[in-house]
């Protein structure tokens, strides 16, 4: 056996010096790694068993065991903050009404048209009008853009009402979500001023008058304003009082425009997310959805203090 | 289990419900005959900015009988139970229905996000829709010299500029939306009722929710004043009046002190300004003292029947006599929580309807006048 001369394995032991030519090894070697290539190209047939989906998606949202479906919920960062499990009840749509969530979705809907809109548009008195004259009429869909936003503010400011008119109606606001609901009041008044400062940045008639209406009022704050009680008392002109602050001016003029802007685009909705994820957080750590709960009797209720 | 809750509704409630809807169309009827400029209407009604507000006006009775209508049939549940205790015992007192070995709770994937994702869906179809239909609106360039006229703030807002008509700026800018938005919140703190928490009812929440409704109906009929009626220089126009930019209105608004005066023997309340004080801070501090007994009056009272109307014996008897489950929920509010409350109630609830009542009907502007500040 070790001393087998048979000339053919010769040749292939030894390899290239054979009278095998270049071209016919380069074809094995092509077909070679065709075969391979279909045996690769197999097993990605199914996406969801490659390296690459499985190191984005953990789970498979395939199989529904409950374990699966917890985990759905758990390892996803944008649905982590739904509890894996729910009340039966509370899937239903007349008990929430959906507003708090069509609330949020709003607000992202806003984020969204108005980042584009920033691309369109620049807070300077010179420009900014016919900034959204070019967003009307030359802008690819800036009409719609522009009517989008508008719409879905107004929208928001519905939807929030409704929310808070649905917690006062279903008593949510009562132990242990207190806490929770007044975050909700300071996201009511954020929502309102996100919506009156975009109200001046058309600087149109509209937007102009409107915010000389509200920002006249601040003229008048008790101690802060110039007009208001105790402010000549205390020193303060239409130079140095609280409505000098808001507009960086005594009129509403190019440096109001620009406030407006900046807490627009920026401050408001800086602090806005900030309460958002404190009241998102808290609707958790609270309990998660408060009801529909089993009710409870009058007679079951215990007098805490006797006078 | 839910068989209990099925009941037809009873003969008098179906008879009120006739009684309803014959008095909208009645008033209905008279407002149309009485509309004078249709045009006017549709140019208020039609304005893209006021379409929030029209809409609202649908949209709050719709949920507000969504919310009653769960209301009612968790009402009817807990009379059920009230008479019944052993099956109190047992029911999984819901009206939503269950049976033994069904599971309390649901996966969220896919039950609940499945629903947020159509809810997404449909709102941003209806945007879409809205947004293609309508044009947000663009004024004239902003121009100092050329004042709007009315000129009126986005219609969120509208409810305060109406009230700058019944009270000062600083009160009506700054002093009552912060009373507001602090009472919304002390709003928890309290109502000490631990009933209905997290389930629709009215008669565990009686006063707690028409307290609320009563703040948020006012507020929705302040923007509608100011919306619907408000025309140039701010100038009451019933709807189906033209809005004429001539018309001029000779209201004369005086003080309380100055038709006080005119009384002998109190002419010294014209001159006087430390009179003039006083006076004002007695006829406040008496506002506030009888604003109280008001309340206090009012929170023991059981449900209010429409036959009262005109059954004078049996509205004497609800007036007189309290509701002894509302006085169970008085019995479990601290002092604190009390005080807090009647000062909210008082301060906003009730003074911003007499202000406009005594501003509208009766033309009086301050009633409380000091050299520093009005009221």
């Amino acid at each position: 056996m070790a001393d087998s001369n048979d000339p053919k394995e010769t040749k292939q032991l030894t390899g290239e010096k054979t009278s095998v030519g270049l071209v016919e090894r380069a074809k094995d070697t092509a077909v070679s790694l065709k075969d391979r290539a279909l045996e690769e190209a197999k097993e990605y047939k199914d996406p969801q068993q490659t390296q690459l989906w499985k190191s984005i998606f953990r789970v498979s949202h395939e199989r529904s065991d409950p374990r699966n479906r917890s985990l759905a919920i758990l390892s996803n960062v944008f649905l982590h903050l739904h509890p894996a499990k729910t009340n039966r009840d509370a899937v239903r749509y007349q008990y929430t009404w959906g507003m708090g969530g069509i609330t949020f979705y709003l607000f992202i809907v806003l984020t969204f048209t108005g980042v584009l809109l920033m691309f369109y548009y620049h807070p300077s008195k010179i420009v900014a009008f016919r900034d959204i004259l070019y967003l009307e009429h030359d802008v690819p869909f800036g009409k719609l853009l522009r009517n989008m936003h508008r719409w879905a503010a107004h929208l928001m400011v519905i939807t929030t009402w409704l929310h808070m008119f649905r917690v006062v109606l279903t008593g949510s606001y009562k132990r242990p979500r207190e806490f929770n609901w007044c975050v909700g009041v300071v996201l009511l008044v954020l929502t309102l001023l996100l919506s009156f400062t975009g109200y001046l940045l058309p600087d149109d008639q509209l937007g102009f008058w409107a915010v000389t209406v509200g920002t006249n009022m601040a003229r008048a704050t008790p101690m802060l304003g110039n007009e208001g009680p105790f402010g000549a008392q205390l020193g303060l002109t239409p130079y140095n009082d609280v409505r000098f602050g808001l507009l960086g001016g005594s009129i509403v003029d190019a440096n109001a425009l620009l406030r407006a802007y900046i807490w627009h685009c920026i401050g408001i909705p800086l602090v806005a997310s900030i309460f958002m994820a404190v009241h998102f957080w808290r609707i958790r750590k609270d309990g998660g959805i408060s009801g529909p709960a089993p009710v409870m009797l009058e007679s079951e209720m215990k007098v805490l203090k006797k006078k | 289990m839910s068989a209990i809750v099925e009941q037809p509704p009873r003969a008098s409630s179906r008879r009120n419900r006739w009684i309803g809807l014959a008095v909208v169309v009645v008033l209905l009827g008279l407002f149309a005959y009485s509309v004078q400029d249709w045009h006017q209407i549709w140019k208020i009604v039609s304005a893209a900015d006021n379409v929030p507000i029209v809409a609202m006006l649908f949209l709050v009775p719709f949920f507000t009988w969504l919310g009653i209508k769960q209301a009612h049939a968790n009402d009817r549940l807990i009379a059920n139970l009230e008479d019944d205790k052993s099956l109190a015992k047992t029911h999984h007192r819901k009206v939503e229905p269950w049976r033994p070995g069904w599971a309390k709770e649901l996966h969220v994937w896919p039950y609940l996000v499945r629903i947020e994702f159509l809810a997404a869906v449909i709102v941003t179809v209806v945007l879409y829709v809205w947004s293609i239909a309508l044009n947000a609106p663009l004024e004239e360039p902003a121009n100092p010299n050329l004042t709007m006229n009315p000129s009126k703030a986005p219609w969120y807002f509208l409810g305060l500029q109406e009230m700058l008509v019944y009270f000062d700026p600083w009160i009506a800018g700054v002093v009552m939306p912060s009373i507001i938005m602090i009472g919304l919140m002390v709003f928890p703190y309290v109502d000490s009722n631990p009933l209905g928490n997290g389930y629709y009812t009215v008669r565990q929440r009686r006063f707690a929710l028409n307290m609320f409704n009563w703040g948020f109906l006012m507020w929705i009929l302040l923007i509608f004043i100011g919306t619907f009626i408000r025309g140039p220089g701010w100038i009451w126009f019933w709807p189906g009046e033209t809005w004429d930019h001539n018309t001029v209105v000779f209201d004369r608004n005086r003080d309380l002190h100055e038709i006080v005066a005119g009384i002998p023997g109190l002419g010294f309340l014209q001159t006087n300004w430390i009179a003039k004080m006083i006076f004002g801070a007695i006829v406040v501090g008496g506002f506030y003292i009888i604003g109280a007994l008001f309340f206090h009056w009012l929170m023991r009272r059981g449900k209010f029947r429409l036959r009262y109307l005109y059954k004078p014996k049996e509205l004497i008897a609800w007036a007189r006599e309290p509701d002894p489950f509302e006085e169970k929920l008085l019995a479990n509010t601290s002092m604190l929580q009390y005080a807090t409350f009647q000062f909210f109630a008082i301060s906003v609830l009730l003074a911003m309807p007499v202000k406009l009542f005594l501003r509208l009907v009766f033309t009086i502007k301050y009633v409380w006048v000091t050299p520093w500040f009005n009221i």
